[in-house]
C-alpha cells in the first residue's frame, strides 16, 4: 500500500518552460487556484537555451509586415499540413503576447526610435523575430518566472508526473513523484495542461535538454489523447559533433548567414552539387556570388549553404554516408576562410558570431577564426505531439489540455524558427484561460485509487527486480534506443529500416520491462532513467508508425524509397491513437478546407 | 585517453563520504561527461542535476578541486589528471544527495524582493519607447543564469551562514538589474539596507570570480548599489533628488 499526500487545484499544469509559465500567468489571472509541476527547476526548462528570437509581425522594422504575411509563410513553411486556424490565431495574437512580455519586465533589442527591434530569419518574410542578442529565451523565461512568482501559483519543484488520472473520459489529475523523497503524490484538479516541450533525448544526438524526454504527448496518449504530426522531426543541420561532450550543441545559422561554407574531407563544396529545381531561379551560380550576397549585396543570389534546413542536413547526411564526412562523423564548416575576401576577418568573425567564437574555443579548443568547424545534424524540434482545438487548446479528451512543443498543429510539416517561442505565448495564454474555464465550468472527478495503487506500483517495480535473470540497468537500454532511433529513423527513413525499427523497439520494451534500479527511492537518476524509459519508447514508436505510414517526402520527413511528394498525402495528417486492445492505432485524416479568405490569402503571397 | 580517479562525495544530510571511481576520460570532456559516465557504469544512484549541458541554465554547479563551477563547462583537459579530481556538492546549501543541494532558499528570498513595477506605457498602444543604450545599462546583469555559484563562495552566506539578514550576490545583481531597467519605478533602496542586508557584503569580489556569465557582480552592480543606499540614508535632499534624477531620466527618451 503505497503513501501519498493529495493536493487539489482548479487548473493543474505540467511544466515550467515557456508554455507552462505562460498558462500559469492566465490560469491565475483568470482567478482559479493554480498548480505548476515540473521536473527541473524553476527557470532551467529548456526554453532558456532559445537563442535567435520570437516571431511576431510587429512591423517595426519593416511596416509592410502584419499578421496576414506571418500566417502565409507559416503555413509555406509548413506545407500546408498546418492547422489553419492555430496559425490564424498565432499570427494575429503573437504581436501582443510579445508586448505584454514588456510589461513584466522583459527587455529586447530596440530599433533607432526605441521600439523592439526584429532580426532576419530563414522562411520569415521580413524581419520579425524580437530578440535580445543570442540569449532572447533566457529573457523570455525569466520575465514569465518573476513575475509569476507573486501571482500565488503553487510550484512544486522536481516533481515528474507519471499517470494522468481519469473519471470515465475525463482527466481529472495527475500522479508524479517527488525527486528528492520518492514521494508520491496525487494532484487532483478539475483541468490539466500539458506543457513539457520536446522529444529530443529518443536521438543520440540532440541539441535538446535533460528533460526533453517526450513525457507529455506519451501521457496524453496513455490517457486516450491523438497525437498528430509525429513523422516530422526537424533536424538542425548544424550541430557539433566533437569533442562527445557537446555533440549535437547547436551551431546557429548564422555561422552560414556570415559566409561560412560547407566542405568534405576532400576539401570539396558539396552544397553546389545538388540543388532542388524549385531553388535553382533563387540560388548563386558561383561561389562568388554566394560570397557577395552575404556581404549584402541584394543584386546577388543566395549561396546553396543557406537553402532550407531539411535539405542541406539531407546533404550533409549524403556526404557522410557515401564516405567523404569529416573524421568524426561530421562535415566541415568553415567561416575562417573569409581571410582571403577580408582584412580584419578575424576581428569580424568575433564580431559577429561571438557566442560561437566562445562555444568553440571553450569546449572544442578550436579557433573558429583559424581552422574549420565539425558539424552535423541535431535533432532539434518535434512538429508532431498532442492534437488540441485550435481555440481552446484542449485534447480530444475532455479536461486534458496541451501547449507549447508537445501540443502539435501549428508548424505542420516543418517549423519557421522563431515560431516556437511565439506559440508558446500564444497557446500557452489560451490553454490558461480555457483551462481555468473548465474548470468553472465542471465539478472536481474521482480519483481512482486503483488506478493510482496500480501506477504507483509499477512504477516502484524496477526496485523489485533486483538480481531477477536478465535483469539490467537503465542507462544501456536508453543508449542503444536513442541510437537505433538515429540510424533507422533518423534525417533519411525507408521502410525496410523503419520496419526493423519496430521489431527493436519491441526488444527494448522487453528490456525495459526487466529494468534493475539500485538503492533507494531518494533522488534517484537511475530511477528516473527507468521512468522516463516508457516515454521514450512510446514516442519512438509513435514516430516511426507516423513516418512508415507518410510514404513520400515532405517537410522534415524524407524518404530514401518515396522521395517525391504524393499529392495525396498533401492535405492529410497522419493520427495516432492507443486502442481498445493497447496497440498503437494510426489512421489518415484529411485536413479541413481553409475558409475562403485564409485560402485568398495563401494565394496571394504564393 | 588516461585512466582518472573521480573523488566524489556521496552522502545525504545524515552523513557521507568521498569515495573514488576510476574511469576513461577521453578527450574533450567535459567534469559532467565524465560523473554521468560514472553514474552509467558504475554509480547508479548518483545524484546530480543538469539540464542543458551547454553553460545554459544554471543547474550543474558544483566544487571542481575545491572550486565552484558548472560541470558542464569545465574541461577535463584542465585538470591535473595524473591526481584524484574531487567532485562535491555546493558548500553553502542543505545537502539533498550526494552533488544535489536544496537551493529553495534562493527562490523564497526572490520572492521577497519588489518586483518590476514599469512607469506608464508612452503610447497610446500600451508600449513604451527606449533607447538602445538605456537598455544596454542592464543587460549584463540579466545573463545571469541562476548557477547560484556566487551564493555559494560568499562567506557571508558559507561560513556566516547569515542566510535570513543577507541576499547574497545573485539578488544584489537582480536588483541592479531591476533598478536600472529603463521603465521600473519601484524603489528598492530602503530594502536593501534593511531586509536584504547589503552591508554586510565587505567586497571582497569572490563571488565576482566565480560568476561563469562574467559578470563584474561587485563592480558594476553592488558597488553602484551600496553607493546609492548610502546618498539615500543620510541625506534626505539627495534621496528626493536621486528618485528626481531617475525618473527625469527614464522620461527622457520620450522627449
Ligand atoms: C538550442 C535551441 C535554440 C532554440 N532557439 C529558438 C529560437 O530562437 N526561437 C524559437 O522560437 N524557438 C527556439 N527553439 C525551440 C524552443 O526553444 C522550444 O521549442 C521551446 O522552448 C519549448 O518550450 P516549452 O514550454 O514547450 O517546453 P520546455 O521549455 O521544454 O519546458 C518543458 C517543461 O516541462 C517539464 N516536464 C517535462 N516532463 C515532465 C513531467 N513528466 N513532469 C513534470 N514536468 C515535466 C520540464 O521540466 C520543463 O519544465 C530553440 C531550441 C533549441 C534547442
Ligand atoms: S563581494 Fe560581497 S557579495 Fe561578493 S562574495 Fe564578497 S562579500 Fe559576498
Ligand atoms: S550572478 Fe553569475 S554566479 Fe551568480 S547566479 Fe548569476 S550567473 Fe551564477
Ligand atoms: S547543465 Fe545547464 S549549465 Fe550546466
Amino acid at each position: 500500500m503505497a503513501v501519498h499526500e493529495t493536493r487539489e487545484h482548479d487548473v493543474l499544469i505540467i511544466g515550467s518552460g515557456g508554455a507552462g509559465l505562460r498558462a500559469a500567468t492566465s490560469a491565475s489571472a483568470a482567478g482559479v487556484s493554480v498548480g505548476l509541476v515540473t521536473k527541473c527547476l524553476l527557470g532551467k526548462a529548456h526554453t532558456v537555451m532559445a537563442e535567435g528570437g520570437i516571431a511576431a509581425a510587429l512591423g517595426n522594422v519593416d511596416e509592410r509586415d502584419g499578421w496576414k504575411t506571418h500566417f502565409a509563410d507559416t503555413m509555406r513553411g509548413g506545407q500546408y499540413l498546418n492547422n489553419w486556424r492555430m496559425a490564424e490565431l498565432h499570427a494575429k495574437e503573437a504581436p501582443d503576447r510579445v508586448r505584454e512580455l514588456e510589461a513584466w519586465g522583459a527587455l529586447f533589442d530596440r530599433t533607432k526610435d526605441g521600439r523592439i527591434l526584429q532580426r532576419n530569419f530563414g522562411g520569415h518574410a521580413y524581419p520579425r523575430l524580437a530578440h535580445v542578442g543570442d540569449r532572447t529565451g533566457l529573457e523570455m523565461l525569466r520575465a514569465l518566472q518573476d513575475s509569476g512568482v507573486h501571482l500565488g501559483v503553487d510550484i512544486y519543484m522536481e516533481y515528474t508526473v507519471i499517470e494522468l488520472l481519469k473519471d470515465g473520459d475525463r482527466v481529472i489529475g495527475a500522479l508524479s513523484y517527488d525527486r528528492e523523497k520518492g514521494a508520491f503524490t496525487v494532484f487532483h484538479a478539475k483541468a490539466v495542461i500539458i506543457a513539457t516541450g520536446g522529444i529530443g533525448k529518443l536521438y543520440k544526438i540532440t541539441s535538446n535538454s535533460w528533460d526533453c524526454t517526450g513525457d507529455g504527448p506519451s501521457l496524453a496518449y496513455h490517457a486516450g489523447a491523438e497525437l498528430i504530426d509525429m513523422e516530422f522531426v526537424q533536424f538542425h543541420p548544424t550541430g557539433m559533433v566533437w569533442p562527445p561532450s557537446v555533440r549535437g550543441l547547436l551551431v546557429t545559422e548564422g555561422v552560414r548567414g556570415e559566409g561560412g561554407i560547407l566542405r568534405n574531407k576532400d576539401g570539396h563544396r558539396f552544397m553546389f552539387d545538388d540543388i532542388p529545381p524549385l531553388y535553382t531561379d533563387q540560388t548563386a551560380d558561383s561561389e562568388e556570388e554566394g560570397w557577395r550576397y552575404t556581404q549584402g549585396d541584394k543584386e546577388a543570389r543566395r549561396p546553396p549553404e543557406l537553402l532550407t534546413r531539411d535539405h542541406v542536413a539531407r546533404c550533409i547526411v549524403r556526404e557522410i554516408k557515401e564516405g567523404r564526412g569529416s573524421p568524426h562523423g561530421g562535415v566541415f564548416l568553415d567561416i575562417s576562410w573569409i581571410k582571403e575576401k577580408l582584412s580584419d576577418a578575424e576581428q569580424h568573425i568575433k564580431r559577429k558570431l561571438p557566442a560561437m567564437y566562445h562555444q568553440f574555443k571553450r569546449l572544442a579548443d578550436i579557433d573558429i577564426t583559424k581552422e574549420p568547424m565539425e558539424v552535423g545534424p541535431t535533432t532539434h524540434y518535434a512538429m508532431g505531439g498532442v492534437r488540441v482545438d485550435a481555440d481552446t487548446q484542449m485534447s480530444v479528451v475532455p479536461g486534458l489540455f496541451a501547449a507549447g512543443e508537445c501540443a502539435a498543429g501549428l508548424h505542420g510539416a516543418n517549423r519557421l524558427g522563431g515560431n516556437s517561442l511565439s506559440d508558446l505565448l500564444v497557446f500557452g495564454k489560451r490553454a490558461g484561460e480555457f483551462a481555468a474555464q473548465f474548470a468553472r465550468d465542471n465539478q472536481a472527478g474521482q480519483v481512482n485509487h486503483d488506478h493510482v495503487e496500480e501506477a504507483v506500483r509499477r512504477t516502484l517495480e524496477p526496485f523489485d527486480d533486483v538480481d531477477e535473470a536478465g535483469g539490467e540497468g537503465p542507462y544501456q537500454i536508453q543508449e542503444d534506443l536513442q541510437a537505433m532511433m538515429q540510424d533507422l529513423v533518423g534525417i533519411v527513413r525507408e521502410e525496410e529500416e523503419m520496419e526493423r525499427a519496430l521489431v527493436g523497439l519491441e526488444r527494448l520494451r522487453g528490456r525495459a520491462r526487466r529494468v534493475v534500479v539500485s538503492g533507494n527511492r531518494a533522488y534517484n537518476p537511475g530511477w528516473h532513467a527507468a521512468v522516463d524509459l516508457g516515454h521514450l519508447l512510446t514516442i519512438g514508436e509513435a514516430i516511426t508508425r507516423a513516418a512508415l505510414e507518410r510514404r513520400e517526402s515532405r517537410g522534415a520527413h524524407s524518404r530514401s524509397d518515396h522521395p517525391d511528394k504524393d499529392p495525396a498525402a498533401a492535405s492529410v495528417n497522419i493520427v495516432i491513437k492507443k486502442g481498445f486492445d493497447g496497440t498503437m492505432e494510426t489512421r489518415r485524416e484529411t485536413i479541413p478546407a481553409m475558409p475562403a479568405e485564409l485560402q485568398a490569402i495563401v494565394e496571394e503571397m504564393k | 585517453m588516461a585512466q582518472a580517479i573521480f573523488r566524489i562525495w556521496r552522502g545525504d544530510s545524515g552523513g557521507g563520504e568521498f569515495r573514488d571511481y576510476a574511469t576513461e576520460v577521453t578527450s574533450g570532456m567535459v567534469v559532467l561527461d565524465v560523473v554521468r559516465q560514472i553514474q552509467a557504469e558504475q554509480a547508479h544512484d548518483l545524484a546530480l542535476r543538469w539540464n542543458c549541458k551547454a553553460g545554459k541554465c544554471g543547474s550543474c554547479s558544483a566544487e571542481v578541486n575545491g572550486m565552484p563551477k558548472l560541470m558542464c563547462m569545465s574541461r577535463t583537459s584542465d585538470l591535473p589528471l595524473e591526481k584524484p579530481v574531487t567532485v562535491q556538492p555546493m558548500k553553502a546549501f542543505p545537502l539533498i544527495k550526494d552533488l544535489v543541494t536544496d537551493v529553495s532558499w534562493n527562490y523564497r528570498v526572490k520572492k521577497k524582493i519588489k518586483p518590476f513595477r514599469p512607469r506608464k506605457p508612452d503610447e497610446k498602444d500600451g508600449t513604451w519607447r527606449m533607447a538602445q543604450s538605456d537598455v544596454d545599462r542592464s543587460m549584463e546583469f540579466r545573463k545571469c543564469i541562476e548557477c547560484f555559484l556566487c551564493q555559494d563562495v560568499c562567506h557571508v552566506l558559507r561560513e556566516h551562514r547569515l542566510l535570513d539578514e543577507f541576499i547574497g550576490p545573485r539578488f544584489l545583481v537582480h536588483i541592479a538589474a531591476l533598478e536600472m531597467h529603463p521603465l521600473d519605478t519601484e524603489n528598492r533602496l530602503e530594502d536593501l539596507r534593511k531586509e536584504h542586508g547589503i552591508g554586510y557584503c565587505n567586497i571582497t569580489k569572490c563571488c565576482t570570480k566565480v560568476c561563469p556569465e562574467d559578470i563584474t557582480i561587485t563592480d558594476n552592480a553592488i558597488i553602484p548599489l551600496k553607493e546609492r543606499v548610502v546618498d539615500v540614508s543620510y541625506d534626505p535632499i539627495r534621496r528626493f533628488l536621486a528618485r528626481y534624477r531617475r525618473k527625469a531620466s527614464a522620461v527622457g527618451l520620450a522627449s
